[in-house]
């Protein structure tokens, strides 16, 4: 059947993380957002501002992971989104109740941790399997488990977002490495320093959040997964023929199952992480979209849902592409409205310009 | 007998359909068969039979005078049966050294204990074994889909050289083929075979067959119908044997 | 060659309506009111508008790439904005109500033909895929949609849209006869019929008319041929590019006209009408029995599949279950759908 969009890229070298960054487009693009929006946004061109992008894509960031794990597979994940919410969620209330009874904070979160990561896990292990053993398409499969996710995740929290967990949670979650206060040139690392009255937070330099440390960490490790071991060498096998796969010995129905179990519980993580970036757990984190949004990240990363293609990099260029246009629409003063707008027709464009020269880059 | 591969009584269902029918053949040791039929006869379902892509109701397959089991295609591979398919079974979207070591990845330590792919060796010995059998790819790191029918066809045979097979099983092997390249597969068919590998070989082309098979195998309709000693017959007959209704066995 | 018919064999084949059939059996007993003249046709009003964008939905999934339309959901409600609007609109120039929604309607269903061309020209000519450019232009026609209604919903839409959106085709008063399109004029408190909401008739309509050209009209076999396989259809000198955008403007034609029907039923029009059916669109037709990779797909099984989600819904409403247990409920019933289409076909067309 193929892939009707597939441009015929020619000799293409496997390359190093940097390398393949260069090689797409939308590195390009994403660059020439920065610049504009440099210009026509207030305060983009900011440290301060590119952190806050960075810190809260992290979560996308994880979920875009997922995802291109599972469409390089030759399938797709309806269900990380509400994965996520569900992770969120059933943490927060392990922390609160346990909390509650009077179990150590630390207790209380790797509890909560251990259950968010659980429940994703089973999840995922089901859908996997539902692929895999009953051959059920992965879009049905994981919407079945999407369903079980919003309603356990409703059931646990009634539609309210969780609170009342150990303190310290946001502070881990919203930290910087290094805390600068120029005017009186105080600085300490992790923490605010001290002596520092709550008015003169204002004037304070925070560098490199922590989030940023433990998404790169993230992203080259799942790199490394895909690119270097053979658990991703088959992941492509699988996706560009599952008969050549299957004839080469490789154990098809048991590497599916993992695909899904690591894409539910990449998504499981970035709920703990959204907890820990939040402060509460919430069912939905950025609505029902989540999930498209990843997608939409995968594929303008050059993968393609008939499976066989994707890379990490350019999954993660193709989600900082997004925030990057929401962030400085908003910077530049464009209407919320206009920025649906906007995006859509960035987009159009750029993904027009990608098939019109595609070898511009 | 000195068979290195034998079935016995192979039936393979798929549904109500009677798809191989109680068929019984067996190479021996630097022999190469001749695996003849129309369309629908059951050559490929019995090949894939015999490298663990099916399993079958009935029969037994026997691997160097030992009854085995053969329950997927890592076992039948694991053993030495290596099988090149007419879909050529390569992963467009890989290159050449990737589909040669589908599956049987070299892996290499970097950092002391991560171990990652070894891109380098597997490329090295792709090239090598496509020296060895005189092919030319000019680029191994292009995806198979930039090769042609030939270049790709030389690639699926390359990887099952590669592993040291012991028996081999080839489905239309020269179909999508030039003559210099067909001939250069009728010569590696000839090499292997002095290097005392058992061959199966399916194909339309019935020069082919009187080049390289010592003895044919007939199959109409899922049945066995005719086994015939390749200089004891000719073109014609083999023809009415594929189409007609006699069971002949010399 | 066993061929073996038993009730089993049977029932399975045709899973997905006795599917139905259960589910309408079990409601009635938990619930209560299915089983009623009354009750049928609240869940046919209720599915028009799924029922129309399942449809839309089943055309570009059909035509496979893989394809899908995410934009469906949105252009409804960008169409009921923009018909809300204009009909307002009109009726507040002086314009009897009847031209005023006239024009509306007319006006909306021409612009709603835009999104489709853009989707289409997008996938086809410049190999978009499909999930990329409908998720670009969903974006664009949402943004649209809250600019013309600035957020909040459109009102004052004359009441003749009510009348028109929630009548019925058929009235009957004991003594008085029939009387169609019009309730009839009658003292309070007497006994009137209604039967069969003139939405719904409008969509059975249309629909018919799409199962008809999707699966009788060469139009329709080029669409699965496409689907089913590309190249076979290129080669066999189909205009594939062209057919292509015609099958994203049909898409966008269709949630267009779902979004006239809410409006009409709802009498008025927000932006995010359409946002929660986009998801059980694609569902109804993958329970319809849809492929997604293409090829494979009818309009009226997709209409079943419409059918059970709906009853589902209410049934689960009015057995006053939370609604997000619906989705647990949802998802069982979707992974114990594909299965049993899985397994059942194992076990009849055991000739393959």
């Amino acid at each position: 059947m193929g892939d009707r969009s597939a441009v015929i890229t020619g000799a293409k070298a496997p390359g190093t993380f940097f390398a393949v960054l260069a090689r797409n487009w939308s590195f390009f693009f994403l660059l020439l957002s920065v610049v504009v929006f440099s210009f026509t946004g207030r305060n983009f061109f900011a440290l301060s501002n590119f952190q806050s992008i960075i810190h809260l894509a992290t979560t996308s960031l994880l979920l875009a992971c997922a995802e291109t794990f599972v469409i390089i597979s030759g399938g797709i994940d309806m269900s990380v989104g509400f994965i996520l919410g569900l992770s969120a969620v059933s943490s927060a209330s392990t922390m609160q109740v346990l909390y509650a009874a009077g179990w150590s904070p630390i207790a209380c979160v790797l509890l909560g941790i251990a259950v968010a990561m659980a429940t994703s896990l089973a999840l995922g292990f089901t859908a996997g399997m539902l692929v895999a053993r009953f051959r059920v398409p992965p879009f049905i499969a994981t919407l079945g488990t999407q369903g079980i996710a919003i309603g356990v995740a409703y059931h646990i929290c009634g539609g309210f977002p969780v609170g009342f967990i150990p303190p310290g949670l946001t502070e881990i979650g919203n930290g910087y490495l290094l805390y600068l206060h120029p005017p009186t040139g105080a600085w300490s690392f992790f923490a605010r320093p001290d002596g520092i009255a709550p008015t003169q937070i204002r004037e304070m330099v925070r560098v490199l959040p922590v989030s940023f440390f433990f998404i790169i960490l993230a992203l080259a490790v799942l790199w490394h997964l895909l690119k270097n071991t053979r658990f991703g060498q088959h992941t492509y096998a699988i996706g560009g023929s599952m008969d050549a796969a299957v004839r080469a010995g490789i154990n098809t129905k048991r590497h599916l199952v993992f695909v899904y179990v690591l894409s539910a519980g990449l998504a499981g993580l970035a709920g703990v992480i959204d907890l820990f970036q939040a402060g509460t757990g919430n069912y939905t984190s950025f609505g029902a979209q989540a999930e498209l949004f990843a997608i939409a990240a995968v594929i303008i990363g050059g993968a393609s849902l008939s499976g066989g293609k994707g890379r990490i990099a350019a999954s993660a260029v193709g989600v900082i592409i997004l925030k990057v246009l929401e962030n400085g629409l908003n910077l530049s003063g464009v209407d919320p409205f206009y920025r649906y707008i906007a995006v859509g027709l960035i987009l159009i464009v750029a993904i027009v310009i990608d098939q019109l020269f595609p070898d511009l880059f | 007998m000195g068979y290195v591969l034998e079935v016995r009584n192979i039936t393979k269902r798929f549904g109500g359909l009677v798809a191989v029918n109680n068929v019984s053949m067996g190479v021996s040791a630097g022999e190469v068969v001749g695996l003849l039929g129309d369309n629908g006869a059951g050559k490929s379902t019995l090949i894939k039979v015999i490298s663990g892509v099916y399993k079958a109701e009935e029969g037994k397959i026997f691997f160097m005078d030992k009854e085995v089991v053969i329950d997927s295609p890592m076992d039948a591979l694991a053993m030495g049966i290596e099988t090149i398919y007419q879909d050529l079974a390569l992963a467009e979207n890989l290159n050449t050294p990737a589909n040669i070591f589908l599956g049987r990845e070299k892996m290499k330590k970097a950092l002391g204990f991560l171990n990652v792919l070894d891109h380098a060796y597997m490329q090295s010995e792709s090239r090598k074994i496509l020296e060895k059998l005189d092919i030319l790819i000019p680029s191994l790191r292009n995806r198979i889909r930039a090769l042609s029918g030939g270049q790709r066809q030389a690639v699926a045979i390359s990887r099952s050289i590669y592993w040291d097979a012991k028996f081999l099983i080839m489905d239309e092997p020269t179909a999508a083929l030039g003559v210099a390249e067909q001939k250069k597969v009728i010569d590696t068919i000839n090499l292997l075979k002095s290097h005392g590998i058992g061959i199966i070989v399916i194909s339309h082309q019935m020069h082919d067959i009187f080049q390289v098979a010592d003895r044919m195998i007939i199959m109409r309709r899922g049945e066995k119908v005719a086994e015939l000693i390749t200089r004891q017959t000719n073109a014609d007959e083999v023809v009415s044997l594929i189409v007609g209704a006699e069971t002949v066995i010399r | 060659m066993t061929r073996r018919m038993g009730l089993a064999s049977f029932l399975g084949q045709r899973w997905s309506m006795a599917f139905l059939f259960l589910e309408l059996v079990l409601f009635s007993i938990l619930g209560g009111g299915f089983f009623s003249l009354n009750g049928f046709q609240i869940v046919l009003f209720y599915s028009t508008t799924l029922a129309l964008l399942a449809t839309a939905q089943t055309f570009v999934i059909v035509s496979g790439g893989p394809g899908i339309d995410l934009s469906v959901g949105f252009v409804m409600g960008f169409a009921t904005v923009v018909s809300a609007k204009l009909a307002a609109g009109f009726d507040r120039m002086g314009l009897a109500p009847e031209l005023s929604l006239l024009l509306a309607i007319s006006i909306t269903l021409a612009m709603g033909l835009l999104p489709g061309l853009v989707n289409g020209m997008l996938v086809a000519r410049l190999k978009v895929p499909p999930f990329l450019a409908t998720f670009a232009v969903q974006g664009i026609t949402y943004g649209v949609a809250l600019l013309l209604s600035s957020g909040s919903a459109a009102i004052n839409v004359p009441n003749l849209a009510n009348v028109i959106g929630n009548g019925y085709f058929m009235y009957w008063v004991k003594g008085r006869g029939f009387s169609f399109f019009t309730r009839p004029d009658v003292p309070r408190g007497a006994n009137v019929f209604e039967v069969i909401p003139t939405m719904v008739v409008v969509t059975v309509l249309v629909v018919a008319v799409a199962a008809f050209v999707l699966k009788r009209t060469r139009f329709g076999r080029h669409t699965y041929a496409i689907g089913g396989n590309i190249d076979a259809a290129l080669r066999a000198g189909i205009n594939v590019k062209r057919h292509l955008v015609i099958v994203y403007i049909i898409s966008s034609f269709l949630a267009t006209l779902s979004g006239i029907i809410y409006m009409l039923e709802y009498v008025t029009g927000k932006a995010d009408a359409g946002s929660a059916f986009m998801l059980d669109a694609v569902v109804a037709v993958v329970i319809g029995g849809a492929s997604l990779f293409g090829g494979v797909g009818s309009v009226w099984r997709t209409i079943l599949g419409v059918l059970i989600l709906s009853i589902l819904e209410m049934g689960l409403k009015m057995m006053g279950v939370p609604t997000f247990d619906k989705f647990i409920a949802v998802g069982v019933i979707l992974i114990f759908a594909v299965l049993i289409d899985q397994f059942f076909p194992e076990l009849i067309h055991k000739e393959d």
